[in-house]
């Protein structure tokens, strides 16, 4: 494990920095988007995913809603990892942030900040709100998918 | 005279609390009550003792529990001031708002109809008359509330006019916790030929209801908001409106005689409400919670619950970064915010030092237009918590911050 994961400071610090100031944090009107819509019943978190994906290239992500901070922060780490990726990296890393969420070795280098959830999955109640944006891509990568 | 260590020990899990050095502090009464030793008693006993089916007269064990069964009606009819015919078992407050949103929509609303809520309303009383507005191309409007989120008879006699035919409206809004008065606006709408239909989950088991005094239509309440079982709630209605209006579902138990023609003869109410088997543990759990909550008596219930209240916003306001949404309010309902921390992130904190709270929106999603706040954290107080409970919830939201939410997940 990587100095950077054992630092709490630091990790709260990637978290803290993208709940105050989410990336890529707003929706468009523009048709050639994929929408997907995560609402908890259980929990505050309503959030809209949407994404550009077009030559099998992620060109862009953009989210906006209601979410807790767990939510808001993870939903923004993941707009900046998969923006630039093809569908298949973005596929693998989300698979990837998957395998850290269920607490199973996985490659740090891949998920960069997104490591700063690299404990969540220890708390059962916060696993929803760190995965809701990720499930989010997952539904607009399947509906390009059946384009 | 109350002694709430003394009560305490009624709540196994109180009880069970006290005994452990892990702190367990439940103050998420408004979603649903601790159970007392008499009620799990009443409930298993059923089990154990009887276990057969009621109104099935020819043997002495369904004599017994059907006499039990109903003697559990008269009980609560006393303690709702109303008649024994005109008490209904449902599943729960939804299932009874729903009977009569079904029963009177039904039967009674017309084209431009007008049914008349308030944007404080929960989720289970509002959406079921949605549905009828959309049937009967009837339409739904809503009492404006004050500032603070409150209903005046001032305001609601604005809102009412000849064309409102129903008036639905929580006693005490599960969100901000005020009382309506409820007397004064069932006497305009009576006035105006609307009936009115009362949700009473958050009332009921905080303050003493009077349905013949205050006039009241319908009444909705679930036992285990009151210290009861889940599954099983009332339906009170005017014995010539539950007389009038269709069951919901019709079944065994509900009818008198039917033929193979397709006519069919209901019983009387309320027990053409009643098809198929009840939850008659749950109906006998709800008499010893009535029993229960008698023993203790409103008068300690009001009071306790009002100091502990007074005790909780007198410390909470002087807190700059909480906001408290209904510090006027006179019920245990208590709705705030620590400024910049989501209310959820806040309530985990919270459970992190055993504290139990409610974050969200808590279903009722078109107040938070008028709170300007998507979701708060909602403190609903019962008689068994204590000043020291109080002051625990004082202390994490002293010291909260969103830094320190944040730490929990590492």
């Amino acid at each position: 494990m990587s100095d950077l994961m054992k630092d709490p400071l630091i990790l709260r610090q990637i978290i803290m920095d993208h709940y105050e100031y989410p990336r890529n944090h707003h929706l468009t009107e523009d048709e050639h988007y994929h929408k997907a819509h995560m609402a908890s019943e259980s929990c505050i978190d309503d959030i809209t995913v949407m994404a550009k994906i077009e030559d099998n290239i992620v060109k862009d992500v953009c989210f906006d809603g209601v979410a807790c901070t767990i939510s808001t922060a993870s939903t923004s780490i993941m707009t900046e990892l998969l923006i630039g990726k093809t569908v298949e990296e973005a596929e693998a890393i989300v698979k990837e942030y998957y395998k850290m969420i269920e607490l199973l070795p996985f490659d740090e280098e891949v998920l960069q900040e997104a490591i700063a959830f690299h404990q969540v999955g220890k708390q059962a109640n916060r696993i929803k709100c760190a995965t809701i944006g990720f499930k989010a891509i997952e539904e607009c990568i399947k509906e390009h998918k059946h384009e | 005279m109350f002694e709430v260590n003394k009560v305490r020990q009624d709540f196994p899990l109180l009880k069970k609390a006290g005994e452990s050095s892990k702190p367990l502090i439940y103050l998420d009464n408004a979603a649903t009550t601790l159970k007392p030793q008499s009620v799990i008693d009443a409930v298993t006993r059923y089990y154990t003792d009887y276990s057969v089916n009621i109104h099935r007269g020819d043997y002495d064990l369904s004599y017994q529990v059907s006499d039990y069964y109903e003697k559990t009606r008269k009980t609560v009819a006393s303690f709702i001031q109303a008649d024994v015919n005109e008490v209904v078992f449902t599943a729960g407050a939804s299932a009874s708002l729903n009977l009569v949103a079904y029963g009177y929509g039904e039967k009674y609303i017309q084209e431009n109809d007008v049914i008349l809520s308030t944007e404080s309303e929960h989720a289970s009383s509002i959406l079921p008359w949605f549905r009828v507005a959309s049937q009967k191309k009837a339409s739904i409007e809503y009492v404006p509330l004050t500032e603070d989120g409150q209903i005046t008879i001032e305001n609601f006699k604005h809102a009412m006019h000849a064309k409102v035919k129903v008036v639905v409206i929580a006693h005490i809004s599960n969100v901000l916790g005020y009382v309506v008065p409820i007397k004064e606006l069932t006497e305009i709408a009576h006035s105006f030929g609307a009936i009115v239909i009362v949700d009473g989950a958050q009332s009921v088991p905080h303050i003493q209801t009077r349905v013949k005094d205050w006039d009241i239509d319908f009444l909705a309440f679930s036992a285990h908001k009151m210290y009861g079982p889940t599954g099983v709630g009332v339906l009170y209605g005017k014995y010539q409106l539950l007389d009038s209006i269709e069951p919901y579902y019709l079944g065994g138990g509900s009818n008198a005689r039917f033929d193979r023609c397709g006519n069919i003869t209901l019983k009387n109410p309320p027990y053409k409400f009643e098809a198929g088997t009840p939850a008659i543990e749950a109906v006998l759990g709800l008499k010893a919670a009535i029993e229960y909550i008698e023993s203790i008596g409103f008068d300690a219930i009001e009071k306790v619950e009002h100091e502990l209240r007074t005790y909780l916003i007198n410390h909470l306001k002087e807190f700059k970064h909480i906001k408290l949404y209904n510090p006027d309010a006179t019920s245990g309902i208590v709705t705030l915010n620590a400024i910049g921390i989501p209310s959820q992130d806040a309530a985990i904190y919270l459970n992190s030092k055993g504290i139990m709270v409610r974050a969200g929106n808590h279903c009722a999603k078109i107040l938070l237009d008028v709170l300007k706040t998507p979701d708060t954290i909602r403190i609903s107080l019962s008689f068994y918590n204590t000043k020291e409970e109080c002051d625990a919830i004082i202390e994490a939201l002293r010291e909260i911050t969103l830094e320190k939410c944040i730490d929990l997940i590492f």
